[in-house]
């Protein structure tokens, strides 16, 4: 398929906010419900950055794209199939520690991602990395912290976090995931070379979960979809909530 | 037209919303000040990227500006990233006066097993202290203790 570089970038700066956006959503759903005050408190602090990570990254897209919609129109007006995240970030909350997985995950890719992004020759695009990359520190040490004190816990905390671990496993493949999209603008030094960070986040993540007494999942299949619009079935769900408020009062604002 | 200077001692009436001892300039949110085409243009930087005070510092400034009858323009950047190393050095005393550690010298955040930091607490002076949660009442703040007055408190964390 031949693709331009306007829509290839607005294609992949709509991957970083989707998956800036749903996690979001998903870690905010955690307010008022954390495991212990801290950490409810940590959760809604998380969600907020990546929100406000999203909105950058939105503003941006709609810029690109050059069509009058709004980082909100982006956000909230658009049907599932349009959204690109990875399915990975939209994968329901479970417990603690199904949560604490799917940002360890995520957070390792990120800030590998932010690291390469913040050397873009697109300076709009480097500055929200570079800015983004500060908080997304913060999020893997948390995140990696509480890998370690749930593996090298109880023996509950133990079985409940390898179990996480073997369920999401199958999502992480994705976060590599690259197509025309990334090779056009990793040749003109805007993107970012995907595939080259699979064997630094592998190895980062094999550290921490070393440390924490987790295996690594021998079972090798991997589900991809989100970034072509294929989502799991959560995602219908969250949508509905997300958008509930704009698709019930069109143009509301707070 | 008045100088550039008079309308940064303007700016110093603004604080942050969610930190009142501080002001705009103690934060190092303003960037910069300058006289383009018939108004100036105030550039501002958010501390963190979902930080919820920057619409209310951006309304704050244009308020104050307002009132004066400037013509004025204020515009976001996102590059360089803020830093606490921006806080200026009355920011820093305002703040531990206020009951908020100031930020100290961190290494990466990212590496797990570094040296542990010292804190001292704003209310004793006492370097003795803990850290309950890294993540604390708004973006920009940690949650810690000190072990000899017992006293909780924040800790304007380390950004850089």
């Amino acid at each position: 398929m031949e693709i331009n570089k306007q829509d290839a970038l607005f294609e992949f700066v709509l991957r970083i906010a989707d998956d800036s956006l749903i996690l979001g959503h998903r870690i905010s759903e955690w307010c008022g419900h954390g495991p212990i005050l801290e950490e409810d408190i940590a959760l809604t602090n998380i969600a907020l950055d990546f929100v406000g990570q999203a909105t950058n990254f939105y503003d941006y897209a709609a810029k690109v794209e050059g069509k009058c919609r709004t980082a909100d129109d982006l956000a909230f007006l658009r049907f599932e199939r349009e959204y690109k995240n990875v399915l990975l970030v939209e994968q329901p909350n479970g417990h603690f520690g199904d949560t604490i997985a799917r940002q360890f995950f995520f957070d390792v890719f990120r800030k590998l991602f932010f690291e390469e992004l913040a050397k873009s020759t697109d300076e709009e695009l480097a500055g929200i990395a570079e800015k983004s990359l500060l908080e997304t520190k913060y999020h893997l040490r948390h995140s990696s912290e509480w890998m370690i004190r749930l593996g090298d816990g109880t023996e509950e905390s133990h079985a409940k976090i390898q179990e996480s671990v073997d369920t999401l496993w199958r999502y992480t493949g994705e976060l590599f995931f690259s197509n025309e999209v990334d090779a056009l603008l990793l040749n003109e030094k805007i993107g970012v070379d995907i595939a080259a960070l699979k064997r630094p986040w592998e190895k980062q993540v094999r550290e921490i979960l070393g440390e924490a007494t987790i295996e690594i999942p021998a079972h090798a299949w991997q589900q991809a979809g989100g970034r072509t619009g294929v989502h799991s079935e959560h995602l219908g769900y969250l949508l509905t909530e997300l958008q509930y408020m704009q698709r019930a009062y069109p143009g509301m604002e707070w | 037209m008045v100088s550039e200077k008079e309308i940064w001692q303007l700016l110093e009436q603004v604080s942050d919303p969610e930190i009142p001892v501080l002001t705009v300039v103690d934060l190092g949110v303003v960037r910069t000040v300058e006289w383009i085409d018939n108004e100036y243009v105030i550039t501002i930087t958010p501390t963190y990227s979902g930080c919820p005070a920057m619409q209310y510092i951006e309304k704050g400034i244009a308020e104050v500006l307002t009132d004066k009858g400037f013509d004025f323009k204020i515009v976001t950047t996102l590059s360089p990233a803020w830093t606490t190393d921006w806080l200026t050095k009355e920011g820093r005393e305002k703040l531990n006066k206020y009951g908020i550690a100031p930020p100290v010298d961190e290494g990466d955040k990212s590496v797990l097993f570094g040296p542990p930091i010292v804190v001292p607490c704003p209310l004793c002076g006492s370097e003795n202290t803990k850290m309950i949660s890294q993540f604390g009442s708004t973006a920009c703040k940690a949650h810690w203790q000190c072990k000899d007055c017992l006293e909780p408190f924040d800790y304007f964390k380390c950004l850089r």
